[in-house]
């Protein structure tokens, strides 16, 4: 075997884990990307919520605004489900990579 | 103290771009992983099963025209039977992948009754469009589910169902009362004669 060669178990080990990697920053990204939306469409349209224009607005407005609902959502995804998921990738990763090793 | 209709419409759309989140999680991460954890795989039965409580409570109170209220009842109808089908799977008491066809029957009635129940054009309103936009989507998307009853292994039934749950989502948050749809708004809608 030479510089030029890898061998296959290692290739193989490479592309999971690039492909991990991937799922990974998949997962942490969706909560993040949710907030932004939700920001962008408060900026884009002010009108959608209450703080901005709060003349002559009633309870429901106050309790359900669109564009916060997207941030909470968002909000509420990376702190309660992302976090475990993510752990949980790499935990698993890391059980299929002993077995391999073994 | 009720809430206007577009209210909780936004209320749903917030629910159901968590679910689509979810949902998108479950296929980027694969079952396996996200099952390991109990509280998450009882994730989306749970959620469905609350949508179609509360879809009831909104049947209840949604009694300004008979085809509202069959319709909104078809789709407590739908998310009941759905979120109890995927419980049952997910405590292991349902085994076939055929069990899929019930959500997938439950997308398709879903989506026709809000083809049948909106009964003018697409632009009278952005409403009436949304009706029929959000139907169409919804009997598309039932062959999210279809597939997965026939060939459960490809991840594109997974990323098509929760994707469907996601645009639902934004459809929902369009959603006004009265309101133009590309510049037109009928008369009979409140547009201006």
């Amino acid at each position: 075997m030479n510089e030029l060669v890898t061998p296959r178990a290692e290739s193989a080990g490479r592309s999971r884990t690039a492909r991990q990697t991937f799922r990974v920053v998949a997962i942490e990204a969706l909560g993040p990307l949710t907030i932004l939306g939700g920001i962008v469409w408060a900026l884009a349209q002010p009108y959608r919520v209450t703080f901005f224009y709060p003349d002559g607005k009633g309870f429901w407005d106050w309790a359900v605004q669109p564009p916060l609902l997207v941030v909470l959502v968002g909000l509420l995804f990376s702190l309660f489900v992302a976090p475990g998921l993510v752990e949980d990738l790499e935990g698993a990763d890391e059980a299929r990579g002993d077995a391999a090793t073994r | 103290m009720l809430p206007r209709a577009e209210i909780a419409h936004w209320l749903f759309a917030a629910g159901f771009l968590f679910f689509g989140l979810v949902l998108l999680a479950e296929a980027i991460v694969g079952q396996a992983v996200f099952r390991s954890r109990p509280w998450r795989a009882y994730l989306w039965p749970s959620l469905a099963l609350f949508a179609g409580i509360w879809l009831w409570l909104i049947a209840v109170f949604s009694t300004f025209s008979t085809l509202h209220l069959v319709a909104h009842s078809v789709w407590a109808q739908a998310a009941t039977a759905a979120g109890a089908v995927e419980l049952a799977r997910v405590r292991g008491r349902l085994h076939s992948q055929y069990w899929s066809l019930v959500t997938a029957g439950a997308l398709f009635i879903s989506g026709a009754s809000f083809l049948v129940h909106e009964q003018n054009g697409w632009l009278f309103a952005r409403s009436a469009f949304l009706h029929h936009l959000i139907g169409w989507t919804l009997v598309v998307a039932s062959v999210f589910p279809l597939g997965a009853a026939f060939r459960p292994r490809r991840a594109l039934w997974s990323y098509g169902f929760a994707l469907t749950f996601v645009a639902v989502a934004v459809m929902l948050f369009s959603d006004r009362d009265v309101a133009s749809i590309f510049g037109h708004l009928s008369e009979l809608a409140g547009g201006r004669p």
